[in-house]
């Protein structure tokens, strides 16, 4: 059990996303940033698809009633186990009774806690992850609350064994913020922007069906503009500011799928990239379209931050969800180098 | 809407959308043949590999695949042959009634749509529950149902600044089409009315009210005109 001593902004429960229910209008839902929560997973011996609990910007203070094993992926909280400073990308041993203060996100915008066993709260049309929109599955079908209390699984063998066990010392991973695989081939740019917030972090996106339909001066802004993320944003879309991107002629569409990632124009011009809860179809047209292997970035940006779109090719996309790989089979190289050294520190014992 | 000679005749444009989908999409006019022939090629593409998800729209259907595994070329080519194979299925809905508070405080934009389509308020009421409606697909929001069958006299466009927040149970003319909010969400829509009939529960088999191929009438449970 995990007891929710203080939830936060919004934090909810959430793993890879509710698949096979989209032609009955059930979103995809999930984590909004699916590579922090599946290496989380892998930190704590969990399967990749354990739900654990989506924090956005925090402060969240959880206290776990059991010994176990946790992990905190996505940004840096500058949190703290009990009254000892812990980080992101480290699997840490808990003791039973002890407290996590996630303070405030330090640069990004959302964090995961995963726990050995996961959050076993009760699958709902085959996902544990909260559908906010349409209020069910999570826990209760709604965002955390001050008092909740969360149901852990039991561990799966692997995270019985030695180097996931309470009293094994912890360990860490390299982020993949950090990793040269999220990079862009484009000049690199220092400094500051000339209003003094970052530069936006690019995001690779391939043109949409309806790229066409717009003008010349809207192409140009569309690759050009830092694009503000407006507080307006949420799990659903990115709504963002900028030039109004306008069509060379009016018509409404007919109602088609979309999908996270999908980048739509209504008709005041100012695009939405829709996110893990996005509806299931919709009929603005479509200038662009998010990769894959990209949208995980947009989960970390703040709101009132800015982005870049960057034209990509699907060679490009493809190459970059290989680069995924690989680095998630890097972390698992590492997390079996750390279970044998534990294994072969317990060897002389047993002997 | 009777199936023509010159839908059969006529491809399907096949593209992708970003590096997760695939489309397979038939120019207007919507038709309910065309749609039955949409509902048929899903069912074909379902147990497809690297096939995550199979969603129709209106004259279109949107197959959601695994970005890494999936070879799209031959999942397009998959695709034009069981559109090409896909005859239209004989539709077995339902009827179903749903009771609607029309105007005032359930329907905001009544007075914009009466305005933009000429009508009286009280006629746009009148009209839109005389009208047999049949799901031609589900999406937007769980149990959310786009049925085709709205006269032409009340199609209005959608919002220009979508809402933020629609109310649960909220009925709406979009474009051509006609539908029910299930829950409250975002939405341009234009709404005229409100239901308290719940359309999604999760815990049901199948976990939405309405079906594709149902036929839906609206009943005048209260008028606001």
């Amino acid at each position: 059990m995990i007891d929710v001593i203080r939830a936060g902004l919004l934090s909810s429960v959430q793993d890879l996303g509710r698949y096979g229910f989209r032609h009955l209008g059930v979103a995809q839902v999930g984590a909004l940033d699916p590579l922090s929560l599946e290496v989380g997973n892998r930190l704590v011996g969990n399967r990749p698809e354990a739900a654990g609990i989506e924090i956005t910007f925090g402060p969240t203070v959880l206290r776990f009633l059991r010994a176990t094993r946790i992990a905190i992926t996505g940004t840096e909280f500058g949190a703290t186990l009990d009254d000892k400073p812990v980080y992101s990308w480290w699997s840490l041993p808990v003791q039973a009774g002890q407290q996590l203060t996630l303070n405030a996100a330090k640069r990004g915008m959302r964090g995961y806690v995963c726990v050995a066993g996961g959050v076993d709260v009760l699958p709902m049309l085959g996902s544990r992850s909260t559908d906010l929109g349409a209020g069910f599955g999570g826990l209760g079908g709604r965002a955390l609350r001050d008092g909740d209390r969360l149901p852990i699984g039991v561990p799966l063998p692997r995270a019985g064994s030695r180097g996931f066990s309470p009293d094994a010392p912890e360990f860490g991973v390299k982020a993949p913020a950090w990793c040269k695989f999220i990079l862009v081939d484009e000049p690199v740019r220092r400094g500051r922007h000339a209003t003094g917030i970052a530069w936006a972090p690019p995001i690779r996106v391939l043109r949409g069906p309806e790229y066409d339909l717009f003008t010349d001066a809207a192409h140009e802004a569309f690759w050009s503009d830092e694009w503000l993320v407006t507080p307006n944003s949420n799990r659903m879309g990115y709504r963002l500011a900028g030039t109004p991107l306008e069509r060379k002629q009016k018509s409404d569409l007919l109602s088609h799928g979309v999908l996270p990632g999908t980048i739509q124009v209504p008709p005041n011009g100012q695009p939405i990239i829709l996110m893990s809860d996005a509806q299931t179809t919709g009929g603005y047209p479509k200038i662009g379209a998010v990769i894959r292997a990209d949208l995980w970035k947009l989960a970390q940006i703040r709101l009132n931050g800015a982005v870049r779109f960057i034209p990509t090719t699907e060679r490009e996309a493809h190459n970059a969800l290989v680069e995924e790989r690989k680095y998630l089979r890097q972390i698992d190289v590492a997390i079996t180098m750390h279970d044998e050294r534990c294994a072969r520190e317990m060897a002389p014992a047993a002997v | 809407m009777s199936p023509s000679k010159s839908l059969t005749s006529s491809p399907p444009r096949i593209y992708t959308l970003g590096d997760s989908a695939l489309v397979c999409e038939l120019p207007p006019p919507a038709t309910l043949a065309c749609q039955q022939r949409v509902w048929t090629t899903a069912q074909a593409a379902r147990d497809w590999p690297h096939v995550l998800e199979v969603v129709p729209g209106m004259n279109n259907l949107t197959l959601v695949i695994d970005p890494f595994a999936a070879d799209r070329e031959a999942l397009a080519e998959r695709l034009r042959t069981a559109w090409e194979a896909a005859g239209a299925a004989p539709t077995e809905g339902r009827d179903i009634e749903i009771p609607v508070c029309y105007g005032g405080q359930y329907g905001p934009d009544l007075k914009a749509v009466a305005a933009h389509t000429g009508l009286a308020a009280n006629e746009v009421i009148q009209r839109h529950a005389q009208g047999e409606y049949i799901v031609f697909f589900l999406g937007f929001q769980p149990g959310f149902a786009y049925m085709g069958g709205l006269e032409t006299a009340l199609h209005t466009p959608r919002r220009s600044e979508p809402r933020v927040e629609v109310p649960a149970g909220s009925v709406g003319i979009g474009g051509a089409q006609t539908g029910i909010y299930p829950a409250v969400s975002p939405g341009g829509w234009q709404l005229i009315g409100r239901t308290d009939v719940p359309l999604f529960d999760p815990t049901r088999t199948p976990p939405t009210l309405l079906q594709p191929g149902d036929r839906v009438h609206f009943t005048i449970a209260e008028s606001h005109a």
